[in-house]
């Protein structure tokens, strides 16, 4: 009998402890936007590693790498403000973390910016969500009547499918803004006359959200929408996230990584 | 030039399940400009991505002729039913998912058969892509489309539905029909085959005709050109060192079966079990050296982020340095979070040691074991020698060395099996949970035994065999499980998998069919039969109607539950594995008779024929280690991989 084997629970090959935490804003682009939150981490997990990023391990039989994820963009929404808190195990240079990682990420990831973490969790700067979402097939005109509907509304309620079976959600209370943006920055140059033709029949709602729970997505706006003033959406809706902060009493979103950046190196 | 359909494909993915898997962009998958090149391939899976993308012949040969200077690949998997339907209502065809081209714009269309459950959905994917299914019905402006793999061994089957088939390994034979598609451009279809059919190992079913005799059987399979060879020999790939591929693993975004760097240790098996197709046309042995091994699994590494390698193989415990190998890696990766592991049937101590190795550092949460027979005399049958006093041995030794679970497959109706040899599972498993308990000191120790329904191949001892009838395997599993549970103690500790036995049918179907089948094949198809290794997708019962109405002078089980004789031509006889026919046939006498076949990498040659035939040899790597060490013991993270960027930060 082999008495001085090791038992689950204690791992004979400890790693390194956390050094340090870098928190990264990333952006998922293009076709990526297709991938669903665990595509992400699967990926980002693997690539930490192709770019030799010393990640600490969790202890024990079967070590995870101590990455924290702030809640995701959903699958099929592009976002230009991700969120990630890494664990470490040495001192790095934020910007050279930043660049190898963006490097070595698939095409349609892409890191913003990486700093050191300061004081303070990073899910307390984060209640709320700027969106732009495309709305093939319906210009602006017909977007502006259902807007005002809906803003004059107290209550906007749609049906949420969950884990848990469908549930009510209030979109009206989660939205803090709602309004057309005339920023057309992704319309392809080389483009025919076709395309153009299409994308002068393309809308585009720009949209704050509160984080509620569940959280109301930019299909469950456009699901307000619909129930509020009957639009319909002949085409699958195409939504940016622009940014995650905390709203304040102006309105706007406060950058989440402001505090670390203003924050003394240690 | 060829255009890309993405633009009119990405309105459909917000509409279907998992989109990301249409997408590509995989880490390491590339595209080269449609015109910088005269030979265009596109590779195929004939299933579903999350199947497909890991499969490693696809991903070898990806490479291979990616590093070609007249030719392309792009890769293109089974699309699911609901794409498939808006792809059908918006007019848009099957595409790569590296370039997202139509697949009837390449040149060859490739498609890789790990088995005959790929049949109906190549008939899908040419349907979606615009080819005519008939190779008949196909000219110079459609691809030729071709099929490889094991299954190809036996093509027949889809003999009207594939242009060329290639037997054997592919590394080389692509090179080959690339050529021949270059210089041939301008020729007729007709003209361009036959000089396919000149290259070794490629064989051209149109240009051979079958004709059947009065008792249902082949009566003669007649070339019908002078370029077509009476016997096609398949092709071995000879020294693997000179092959490291994949070296730039496809790594997916999407979720896919195997999440894994794999590294092929080496090709071929000679432990000579009866049943196994893949051990017998993938002779003689071929290993990786251990410094390949290791260059390969540091490259892969460093190039896909995996946190797990996979030591490939048939057996992957036979490789005659998989000591040096497993402590090398091991000592290389300690600390890193980087987990290895390797397949193996060995029933023995040997793998249990190997296994601690791989897992000093990490999970050891279950280990597998292939008894493959219950009885010791099944066991002599099939040629997997193991007593049951070893496996509880063994099974033992493995439960003292910290693991708490073991696996434990077995196959049910093999030839000459009776319900006795299937309850002996029952005993063994028992035994293996009262010696579990015994060695670990605890009570929660679990087996789980897999089940198998055995299907007889092409190429094997087998091949003459009568295949079991479903409801036959069905009652003996159903036995089975009484008798594991006739002991509720040790019951509870045993779990019991197995599917049931229909599926199997119509893969003996498909696996020992001739060109009859064809019409079975496309009319199940014809009335929605796809994705056949998805249960929830396989209907018996269509299959079963198809066969009704298509089989006219035989039958289902005909194909399936009849044994043959020794002179009845085969639909595979022309097909030349190298396996000796003589051999093959004294194997199964053999078998019938409980006698084994030793492993002639260990003793003397027993004229399989594969050795002469094909002009190989046995190759065992020269002894040598995995060299060491790109991480010094003190400076463990969690990467294997050192960045010298970070090294100013290191303040080295």
């Amino acid at each position: 009998m082999a008495t001085a084997r090791a038992k689950a629970g204690d791992a004979p090959h400890p790693s390194a402890p956390i050094a340090a935490k870098l928190r990264m804003r990333y952006a998922k682009r293009g076709r990526a936007r297709f991938s669903s939150h665990r595509d992400v981490a699967r990926t980002m997990e693997w690539t930490l590693r192709r770019a030799g990023v010393p990640v600490a391990l969790s202890q024990g039989f079967s070590p995870h790498p101590k990455l924290s994820w702030l809640g995701a963009a959903p699958t099929g929404a592009a976002s230009e403000a991700e969120y990630l808190e890494i664990g470490v195990t040495e001192e790095l240079d934020p910007a050279v973390v930043a660049r190898e990682v963006d490097a070595a990420l698939p095409d349609g990831l892409a890191v913003v910016e990486v700093v050191r973490a300061g004081p303070g969790a990073i899910a307390d700067r984060i209640d709320a969500s700027r969106w732009v979402i495309d709305t093939p097939g319906v210009p602006d005109e017909r977007l502006r009547p259902a807007i005002e509907t809906f803003l004059a509304a107290t209550e906007v309620t749609v049906e949420r499918l969950t884990k848990n079976g469908p549930r009510p959600l209030d979109v009206r209370s989660a939205v803090a803004e709602l309004g057309l943006t005339l920023t057309r920055t992704d319309e392809p140059e080389d483009a025919d006359r076709e395309d153009r033709a299409r994308a002068a029949t393309c809308g585009r709602l720009m949209t704050v959200v509160r984080h509620t729970t569940p959280a109301a997505r930019p299909d469950d706006v456009c699901s307000a929408l619909r129930a509020v003033a009957g639009l319909e959406f002949p085409e699958p809706v195409r939504a940016t996230r622009w940014a995650q902060g905390r709203l304040d009493e102006r309105g706007e979103l406060v950058d989440p990584l402001a505090a670390d950046r203003a924050a003394p190196t240690a | 030039m060829v255009e890309s359909v993405f633009e009119s494909l990405e309105p459909l993915l917000p509409r279907v399940k998992k989109p990301v898997q249409y997408v590509g962009g995989e880490r390491n998958a590339g595209t080269k400009p449609w015109d910088s090149v005269p030979v265009h391939w596109a590779l195929c899976y004939p299933d579903a991505y999350e199947v497909g993308l890991p499969n490693q012949g696809l991903m070898i040969l990806y490479e291979v002729l990616n590093e070609r200077a007249d030719a392309l690949a792009e890769r293109t998997y089974a699309v699911w039913p609901d794409l498939a339907a808006l792809m059908r209502e918006h007019g848009v065809p099957q595409f790569t998912v590296d370039g997202h081209r139509p697949v009837g714009a390449f040149d060859v269309l490739g498609v890789s058969f790990a088995t005959e459950l790929g049949y109906t959905n190549l008939l899908s994917i040419l349907d979606l892509a615009g080819i005519p299914l008939h190779a008949a019905d196909r000219d110079t402006s459609h691809p030729l489309v071709l099929a490889g793999g094991h299954a190809a061994f036996n093509p027949e089957p889809i003999a009207d539905f594939v242009d060329i088939v290639a037997l054997g390994d592919g590394e080389e034979v692509v090179g080959e029909i690339t050529e021949v598609v270059e210089a041939t451009r301008g020729c007729s279809r007709r003209e361009v085959l036959e000089r396919l059919a000149a290259v070794p190992g490629v064989y051209v079913p149109g240009l051979y005709d079958v004709s059947y005799g009065d008792d249902g059987a082949i009566a003669a399979v007649t070339p019908t050109s002078e370029a077509a060879p009476a016997r096609v020999h398949k092709r071995t790939t000879s020294d693997l060192d000179d092959w490291p591929y994949p070296k730039q693993p496809l790594v997916p975004m999407a979720e896919t079966v195997h999440e894994r760097m794999s590294v092929e240790i080496f090709r071929g098996c000679t432990r000579g079990c009866r049943f196994c197709q893949a051990g017998m046309i993938t002779r003689p042995v071929r290993e990786r050296s251990p410094q390949g091994v290791g260059e390969m699994v540091e490259q892969g590494l460093k190039t896909s982020g995996y946190h797990e390698v996979g030591l490939l193989s048939l057996s992957s415990a036979d490789h005659s340095g998989i000591g040096e190998i497993a402590k090398g890696l091991a000592d290389r990766y300690e600390g890193t979070g980087t987990g290895l592991s390797l397949p193996s049937t060995r029933v023995d101590a040997f793998n249990v040691t190997l296994a601690e190795e791989l897992t000093r550092s990490g999970r050891r949460s279950g280990l597998t074991f292939a008894p493959e027979g219950g009885s010791e005399r099944l066991r002599k049958v099939i040629n997997k020698m193991v007593s049951e006093d070893e496996l509880i041995a063994t099974v033992g030794t493995a439960y003292e060395h910290g693991w708490r679970q073991v696996k434990l497959y077995f196959m049910c109706g093999l030839p000459t099996e009776t319900d006795e040899d299937v309850l002996q599972i029952a005993t063994m498993a028992h035994g293996v949970i009262r010696a579990g308990r015994k060695a670990a000191g605890r009570g929660d120790v679990r087996a789980t035994v897999s089940i198998g329904a055995f299907v007889p191949k092409p190429h094997t001892p087998f091949q003459w065999a009568a295949q079991a009838d479903p409801d036959v395997v069905d009652a003996r599993l159903r036995k089975l499980r009484e008798a594991i549970n006739s002991d509720r103690g040790l019951g509870r500790n045993i779990g019991l998998r197995y599917h049931d036995g229909q599926p199997s049918l119509i893969e003996g179907l498909l696996s020992r069919g001739d060109r009859r089948v064809g019409r079975v094949i496309e009319r199940a198809w014809r009335d929605g039969q796809e994705f056949d290794g998805w249960s929830e997708h396989f209907s018996f019962e269509r299959w079963v109607a198809a066969a009704d109405a298509e089989l006219t002078d035989v039958d289902l089980a005909w194909f399936t539950t009849r044994e043959r004789d020794q002179d009845e031509t085969l639909p595979w006889d022309h097909l030349d594995s190298g396996l000796d026919r003589g051999w093959l046939w004294d194997d199964w006498q053999d078998a019938l008779h409980a006698e084994e076949q030793d492993d002639c990498r260990w003793t003397p040659c027993f004229d399989c024929g594969v050795c002469p035939t094909m002009g190989t040899e046995i190759q065992m790597a020269p002894p040598g280690s995995v060299p060491l060490s790109i991480t010094p013991v003190g400076d463990r993270t969690s990467t294997p991989v050192r960045n010298p960027a970070f090294a100013a930060d290191r303040g080295a």
